[in-house]
């Protein structure tokens, strides 16, 4: 059963979203990296790039396939984890944490609320894998 | 699981990918490939029919020997490429791709004109399970009393592994060593099962059961082509570098005056490797781009797990195929830096 930590915001694409003040850190679910495989390359934004809700901000790549990244929530990115351009699997061995993708300032910080909470997203991959 | 062919396949087992790719590598790995379809052929006219519809020489093989060749089409285009088992002079048994049995089937039957052969297509009757890796040998062994260091590369004897009957061949399709075993196609899991057991699946150096993604890795760093990919009706084989199947002094045969033509005028656009030196990955179907050009198309393109690169096969011109060529890749939107390579890009030490 895959990991949904309680504390997180998700979205239907399978993205996590912590919040931090008025920034908000970003990156893909215990679920998602398990249907991936091995995450083998991610391609991330730079920082100062604005992106609204639901739009792709980069690519992960396992050794098969290649899947886009939505952010659910609007904002200018003020942070990318540099670290997963050498080292892509943290996306698979620890997606909450080290393996987080990016971190934004919110263009509204009320966004988060019409995510799902970790129960809905949990009902919902089990919806998606039945 | 995939749909390969009507066949629902595993992509990966729990391992993953890369591990599964590199237990083959090092130790050994089991692959499932029934999917393949088997065409039997009989009589006395069996050798001089399929040296007639395939490009490579079916006189130079001796019973217990195999052929890597292709079903070629009157313009030297691939139809499917196979493997040709000479069990007898007067019994072949070919080999072919799962997705182009059909088809495959329909060629050979539409090309036969009185020669005197027995054709029967027998692909349900036949499981195939390939072990792979430098282990293979000393796993198989345990299972069967033939002798298999006796068994020399792209040759096969009959035998029985775990009391089933079957042909045991030293072919592959990763770049080891090992062996694709045919039996009766319901003892595939008495046989799959056996073999790991034997081979200590679960412990660090055991034998992994590879899906079809470690199957393409594995193919590819061996720089092997695959069929819908590399080659198929729109190429031919010398553009494919598959001259070498190519026998053009052994007689006619269908497709030999186009290649004997394009032999004499030479290739206009042909396959290469190459190596991503961008950071990326080139995937299937990219352009390829020479000076602002696109020149040409990836046919395949991957990470490869054990090379830790990232590497493809492409189409190009011909004055843009020698290694050390830079080129890039445009992936998805995005122009990515490449070079020409030589193949195979990995080859086994031994």
């Amino acid at each position: 059963m895959a990991n949904v930590p309680e504390d997180l915001h998700y979205s239907k694409d399978h993205e996590w979203v912590r919040v931090d003040g008025n920034q908000a850190i970003i990156g893909i679910t215990d679920y998602a990296q398990d249907s991936l495989g091995d995450v083998v390359y991610v391609e991330l934004p730079k920082a100062g790039e604005e992106f609204a809700a639901n739009e792709p901000f980069g690519s992960v790549e396992s050794v098969k396939a290649v899947s886009e990244v939505f952010t659910p929530i609007a904002g200018e990115i003020v942070q990318i984890n540099e670290s997963l351009a050498d080292e892509p699997e943290k996306v698979n061995s620890d997606p909450y944490g080290d393996g987080w993708m990016i971190r934004v300032k919110m263009s509204n910080p009320g966004e988060v609320d019409s995510l799902l909470t970790a129960a809905e997203y949990e009902d919902f991959t089990k919806a998606e894998s039945e | 699981m995939v749909d390969f062919g009507g066949w629902d396949m595993p992509v990966q087992y729990p391992a993953g990918t890369i591990e599964e790719h590199l237990r083959t590598r090092t130790h050994a790995g089991l692959f499932d490939v029934s999917h393949m379809g088997e065409i039997d052929v009989r009589g006395t006219d069996a050798i001089a029919f399929v040296n007639k519809i395939t490009s490579n020489d079916v006189t130079k093989l001796v019973d217990g020997q195999a052929q890597y060749t292709a079903l070629t089409t009157p313009q030297g285009t691939v139809v499917d490429d196979l493997l040709v088992y000479r069990l007898a002079a007067d019994h072949l048994l070919l080999v072919v791709n799962a997705s182009t049995t059909d088809k495959d089937w329909e060629w050979i039957k539409s090309n036969h004109a009185g020669e005197s052969v027995d054709l029967n297509n027998v692909s349900s009757d036949y499981c195939q399970l390939a072990l792979q890796g430098p282990d293979a040998q000393s796993i198989l062994q345990k299972l069967t009393d033939l002798p298999l260091d006796e068994i020399k590369y792209y040759h096969f004897r009959h035998g029985a592994v775990d009391g089933v009957h079957g042909i045991i061949s030293r072919t592959g399709y990763t770049g080891e060593d090992g062996f694709e075993v045919y039996a009766a196609a319901d003892r595939a899991e008495q046989l799959w099962n056996k073999i790991l057991e034997i081979g200590n699946t679960g412990t660090p150096t055991g034998v992994l059961p590879c899906g079809l993604a470690a199957r393409n890795t594995l193919r590819l760093e061996a720089a092997l082509a695959l069929y819908g990919h590399e080659i198929d009706e729109t190429t031919t084989l010398l553009e494919a570098n598959l001259g070498w199947i190519c026998k053009l002094d052994k007689g006619d045969f269908i497709g030999r005056e186009a290649l004997a033509h394009q032999k004499t005028e030479g290739v206009k656009r042909k396959l290469v490797g190459f190596e991503v030196t961008d950071r990326g990955i080139a995937r299937d179907d990219q352009d390829v781009i020479v000076d602002g050009e696109r020149v040409g198309k990836v046919t395949s393109g991957s990470p490869a797990p054990f090379l830790k690169k990232n590497i493809g096969f492409a189409y190009v011109p011909v004055e843009y195929a020698n290694p050390g060529q830079q080129i890039h890749v445009d992936v998805r939107g995005k122009l990515v830096a490449a070079q020409i390579i030589k193949t195979p890009f990995y080859k086994r030490t031994k």
